[in-house]
């Protein structure tokens, strides 16, 4: 509001002025140096994103040659497939699945690490970001050194105690469950992180009002913590969300979409059907596909935040 | 406003002047006079043999007086076809690409047709094998021209020890260094029983059953040895054949004894299955073998690369070449096609073949007995048979012969060794094949 304050003030003065010093006022403006130090961002986005996201739509409408337009021909041939909708099927369940333990191991570390003293916390907050600061391709490929079809780490261990060895990445379930098992060991950090700042702004006299109340830890979580970190749980969520969906490296770099395609998500199979077996219109269908889905997600999860900070 | 006229005799006089001065004056030649030529070369994994291209080129340019300018595009993670994609989008980037086998088809259109160059080659050189023309060639027009680095047989390359010992085979005597092979009992009934022998012995063959390309290329071959084709010549699905059904009958039981883990393999899985001792056959170029002459020195003594067996249609070895192809919107073609005659002259083949340490094949017939072959060890001779110096096989390529960008997808799909796996894992034959027929018609988009 004081901006607008501001703002009506400067236009009240301006109607004696000189038509000369419109032009200085409209550049002096908030909203106008704003627009202005946005605009790199904005050109970078229209760039990137805008222009490969329309360039991208207009791929998913042409033939496999790119010669002829066919509209809806690509997506409703790949509604026939039986991988595209296994396709489907495993990106849903590597994404929640993966985003679920995400939140669960970021949630309960956050409270271990929030209750570190002082120095100690720093350490602890540190270390534990290590996975999410070192570029996924390079932690995958030790993760696949580990998983080693001949040679895994693992297996050897596993070896002392008589069990396995284990394909880790030659069965369907043992393949699903290590591609999970990166991803979450690679995204729990970001969880970790954001709850942990979300716990530091919760007011300490709502634990203390609480605990006069007689409330034990768990009632302290549920209608404490909870209530107070709804917001910060959402938006990582669906951020998570998005990024998990799109998942890329981790498939690519572990299994390439094997065993039988059973861990293939939208990104690896739109670059196995586009680029590698030349269908580029077919690969920017597949990606496309993604659109809809986190779009749906991410209506359901914003609208419930603006509706709480309405509330607020 | 005054304007001069230019009288008749002026003029012819002016004329004659000018056409005098041209032709007495002394040609001059600037340091780049036939203009530059941009260059993108696959990045070869043995070190050093990027420089014998650099060298090669340089000698080229400094004759012809081109600029050049050389990238070596890494073929990790797809780098090049990425690059071939963009550029053909872009229509613009290199005058001469590196790439792999199925991407002259796939980028027909945007390529610069070389038959003057091709047609002089073959004279020169000899036939290319069947397997070149098949990818590289569309209506009698050669799109690209048979890349020596990088050009590969993934055959068979076997243990002497362990074959000797489990599986009662010497393939020393099979394949001779220096003379024809004597492999006539060398079928795919030996092949299955040998590694049925190798497997009770503790020492499996590291055949993949994965997505990668030496998984796809070494199940081609035992199709194609079978005359099993998924889509003929002619672009017909031929999935639901009695040969179809032979080779997966086979490649079932061969699967049983290859290492369990196989179908998680990629291409780096059989050389480490060769060089850790684990295996008694892989299916590869000499790379394992030159990996374990560098790191287990007493396993690449035992290596000894060796011809396919042959099926009830012959024998089959899987051939993966690349090529060079030149876009049709590249700035200077005529000098990229003198490039590429100079790249591939005998003696620049001959170059690198031996910096490559025999990894790299020409794909001409008269270019098969160079001396890196003979000479290279140890054991020695132990590549000799490497190039099929007797062409006594079939060089070939998984999932043809069907029409080259349906095969493509066949290829990169895996649809062979999934379909075998679907097979090998309890569904019933015809299942695996239902669902193989699905894949290929889903692949017949144009």
């Amino acid at each position: 509001m004081a901006d607008v304050v501001v703002e009506q003030g400067r236009v009240a003065r301006a109607a004696g002025a000189r038509k000369g010093s419109s032009l200085r006022n409209t550049l002096g403006r908030k909203s106008t140096v704003a627009f202005f130090l946005t605009l790199p961002l904005i050109l970078l986005i229209l760039l990137l994103v805008l222009y490969p996201a329309f360039y991208s739509l207009y791929l998913a409408t042409l033939n496999k040659a790119m010669t002829k337009f066919v509209g809806l021909g690509n997506f409703t041939f790949l509604f026939k497939r039986e991988t595209f909708w296994m396709v489907v099927k495993q990106s849903c369940i590597f994404a929640i699945t993966a985003v679920v333990f995400k939140a669960l191991i970021g949630f309960i570390v956050a409270h271990f690490v929030h209750n570190i003293p002082g120095k100690k916390q720093r350490k602890w907050r540190g270390m534990l970001l290590v996975p999410w600061v070192i570029p996924p391709a390079m932690s995958t490929l030790a993760w696949l050194w580990l998983f080693d079809p001949s040679y895994s780490a693992f297996n050897y261990t596993l070896s002392f105690f008589g069990v396995g060895p284990i394909p880790w990445l030659g069965e369907t379930f043992w393949a699903r469950f290590s591609v999970i098992l990166v991803n979450v060991w690679y995204g729990a950090p970001f969880f970790l992180i954001m709850y942990l700042a979300a716990l530091k702004s919760v007011p300490d006299q709502l634990y203390e009002a609480a605990a006069i109340d007689g409330a034990n830890w768990w009632q302290k979580i549920w209608y404490v913590t909870l209530p107070m970190m709804r917001n910060i749980i959402a938006i990582t969520t669906l951020f998570s969300l998005i990024v998990t969906f799109a998942n890329f490296d981790i498939v690519r770099i572990l299994t390439s979409g094997g065993p039988l395609d059973t861990t293939h998500l939208f990104a690896t199979w739109a670059f196995q059907v586009g680029i590698q077996s030349s269908d580029i219109p077919l690969g920017a269908c597949v990606s496309l596909f993604m659109v809809p889905i986190l779009a749906v997600a991410a209506v359901f999860i914003l609208r419930d935040v603006s509706k709480r900070g309405n509330e607020a | 406003m005054s304007r001069k006229r230019l009288t008749r005799r002026q003029f012819v006089a002016a004329t004659a002047m000018s056409s005098a001065a041209l032709i007495t004056a002394p040609y001059v030649r600037g340091a780049y006079a036939a203009g530059k030529l941009s260059i993108g070369f696959w990045d070869h994994w043995v070190p050093g043999a990027n420089q014998a291209s650099t060298d090669l080129v340089n000698e080229w340019a400094a004759k012809e007086k081109v600029e050049v300018s050389i990238d070596y595009i890494t073929s990790n993670n797809k780098k090049i076809e990425l690059t071939a994609a963009a550029e053909a989008q872009a229509k613009s980037g290199h005058d001469i690409l590196q790439m792999p086998s199925w991407w002259p088809h796939a980028y027909s259109e945007n390529l610069e047709p070389l038959n003057d160059v091709m047609e002089p080659l073959i004279k020169q050189n000899g036939e290319v094998n069947g397997t070149v023309k098949y990818l590289a060639q569309s209506g009698g027009k050669w799109l690209a021209v048979p890349a020596t680095p990088g050009s590969q047989i993934k055959g068979p390359c076997s243990r002497i020890d362990l074959m000797k010992k489990y599986a009662n085979i010497d393939v020393q005597e099979m394949y001779p260094a220096g003379s024809p092979p004597k492999a006539d009992n060398w079928t795919m009934d030996t092949f299955l029983k040998a590694a049925e022998a190798c497997q009770k012995g503790g020492f499996p063959f590291g055949i993949g059953l994965g997505e990668t390309t030496d998984s796809v290329d070494t199940a081609g071959a035992i199709f194609q040895s079978f005359g099993a084709e998924l889509v003929n010549a002619k672009g017909d699905i031929t999935v639901k054949t009695d040969q179809v059904r032979q080779a997966m009958e086979y490649y079932k039981k061969l699967i049983a004894f290859l290492p369990p883990d196989a179908p998680s393999w990629d291409d780096a899985s059989n050389n480490k299955w060769l060089i850790s001792g684990r295996g008694a056959l892989i299916m590869n170029p000499p790379s394992a073998w030159a990996v374990a002459k560098r790191d287990a020195p007493q396993v690449a003594e035992q290596c000894w690369t060796h011809g396919f067996p042959a099926g009830p249609k012959g024998r089959f070895a899987p051939f993966l070449p690349y090529f060079w192809g030149v876009w049709s919107f590249g700035k200077n073609k005529e000098a990229a096609k003198s490039l590429l005659v100079h790249l591939s002259s005998p003696s620049a083949i001959e170059k690198f073949v031996s910096v490559s340490g025999g990894y790299d094949l020409p794909a001409y017939a008269n270019l098969t007995k160079l001396k890196t072959w003979a000479e290279e060890g140890p054991p020695k001779g132990t590549l000799f048979h490497y190039p099929d110096p007797y062409h006594q096989q079939t060089l070939s390529i998984a999932a043809s012969p069907a029409p080259p960008k349906i095969a493509q997808q066949i290829y990169f799909q895996a649809t062979l060794t999934k379909m075998g796996l679907r097979f090998a894992r309890g569904e019933t034959l015809e299942q695996a094949l239902a669902w193989a027929e699905g894949e290929c018609e889903g692949f017949m988009r144009s």
